[in-house]
């Protein structure tokens, strides 16, 4: 089993089995579909004109909540510092740790965003798009995100420092998966995948950076 | 430049000096752009509040410019591990969050009449209301982390990841108000020299200002850095 293998397999099962996995999460985001409503108002006309942007909305928040252990436990315990001195680079370690990050949390939260979208009263044909949307939006939050959890790494308050961190560069990717479900796809669909794949590439130096940084 | 004042004590015996100097013609240059805008005659449109852009443009244009000055500090501070880059880093952020904050607060102080909203969700207001939120960050990344070095340099990677977004975050918020078919513009009085000649002085008087609150900001971050020093060393002596 290459080194790289090896890694990927740890980090699935961490971010699956320890913490509930992506129950937490899966959790997090059915209750703030609930309280939308509550806040709204039940009446059907209003929530499906919010409905897609909603939990797309909470989607972006439900990936903000899984971050903050994305590195932390492996810097308390010195796993950080043994994978940093291993075989795999450290841009990719960041790289593997956040794709298990969105196989575990993101892909699971991405297949309930259309339920919750549905029950809110989005229309049907939207839900292939939604859970479309959701999984690369997912993609593009847990790499940036990561960025802020590898930043906030030996800093007091760390989960509310990442939000503050992470929230400003959520911007773009929050506004093309919301015009992607507004327009029903094209451009918005488009420059969401384009940010995804820029996110993918570039946040892994940021990422390896701030970890080196930590560790020094 | 920047070799030369890259010796810290070469830039105190510098900013001694310039500091005062460039405060000065700060304000030289405020005094006088006041006095023009409260001379300039009232807009055909926009009656006597026209006179709120050259309070509200410059500012605008330095909290632009002081994230192009954090971000070249941090590049420096992050590549050369210079002591005195992470230092004009840290003195340029409070500086540059008050400079978005103030462009804001104008913003709305002028739309309340023109628009009849304080705030509407337009490309450049939401844009710049962005820019404060990492302008906090950066602020809040550096004060929770207790080592210095190392909350300098996660802030500078930070300030790096911001000013490669700021572009795609402006033209990301510009295609959202066309999708939502934004409701409001600016009315642009060119080409009126009544107006220029006030802005122009605003806007220098606004960079000098700047420039001066910073050196004396990096001035005050040395000073605090020795005295700590002095006080470890006192300790352990």
């Amino acid at each position: 089993m290459s080194p790289l293998t090896a890694l990927f397999g740890r980090e699935l099962s961490l971010s699956w089995g320890r913490g509930g996995g992506p129950l937490p999460a899966l959790a997090f985001y059915a209750g703030v579909t609930t309280m939308l409503p509550l806040a709204v108002g039940p009446e059907p006309e209003r929530l499906a004109s919010v409905a897609p942007g909603m939990a797309w909305l909470a989607l972006a928040l439900a990936a903000l909540l899984s971050l903050e252990r994305l590195f932390e436990r492996d810097f308390e315990d010195g796993a950080l510092d043994l994978l940093s001195l291993g075989p795999v680079p450290l841009e990719l370690v960041c790289a593997v740790k956040c794709l298990a990050q969105w196989i575990a949390i993101g892909l699971p939260l991405a297949l309930a965003a259309p339920i919750a979208a549905l029950a809110l009263g989005a229309p049907t044909a939207l839900a292939p798009l939604i859970a479309l949307c959701a999984a690369l939006g997912a993609l593009a939050f847990a790499f940036a995100g990561g960025m802020g959890a590898a930043l906030a790494l030996g800093s007091r308050r760390g989960g509310l420092l990442i939000a503050v961190i992470v929230l400003p560069l959520f911007a773009p990717p929050v506004i093309f998966g919301g015009g992607a479900l507004t327009a029903g796809g094209g451009a918005g669909l488009l420059l969401l995948a384009a940010w995804t794949a820029a996110a993918v590439a570039l946040s892994p130096l940021a990422m390896a950076a701030a970890v080196r940084n930590a560790l020094d | 430049m920047f070799a030369f004042l890259a010796n810290p004590q070469r830039f105190m015996a510098f900013s001694k000096v310039a500091a005062p100097l460039i405060g000065a013609t700060a304000f030289l240059l405020l005094a006088s752009g006041l006095w023009l805008t409260f001379s300039a005659p009232d807009d055909y449109q926009q009656g006597a509040t026209v006179r709120m852009m050259f309070i509200h443009v410059p500012a605008a244009w330095l909290a632009l410019f002081s994230y192009v000055c954090l971000a070249v500090a941090s590049f420096l501070s992050l590549v050369f591990r210079h002591a005195l880059a992470d230092a004009a880093a840290k003195a340029c952020a409070p500086l540059g969050a008050t400079f978005t904050a103030l462009a804001l607060i104008t913003g709305a102080l002028w739309g309340q009449p023109m628009w009849g909203t304080w705030w509407v969700w337009d490309a450049r207001l939401t844009s710049m209301l962005v820019l404060l939120l990492l302008w906090l960050a950066y602020i809040a990344l550096r004060s929770a982390i207790d080592d210095e070095t190392k909350a300098g340099r996660a802030a500078a990677i930070l300030a790096l990841v911001g000013a490669i977004n700021l572009p795609i975050i402006h033209y990301s918020v510009v295609w959202w108000n066309t999708l939502h078919e934004g409701s409001s513009s600016f009315m642009k009085n060119t080409g009126s020299s009544h107006y220029l000649a006030p802005l122009a002085l605003m806007a220098l008087g606004y960079t000098a200002a700047f420039g001066s609150l910073w050196l004396v900001r990096i001035r005050a971050e040395l000073y605090r850095r020795r005295a700590s020093l002095l006080a470890l060393r006192a300790a352990e002596a």
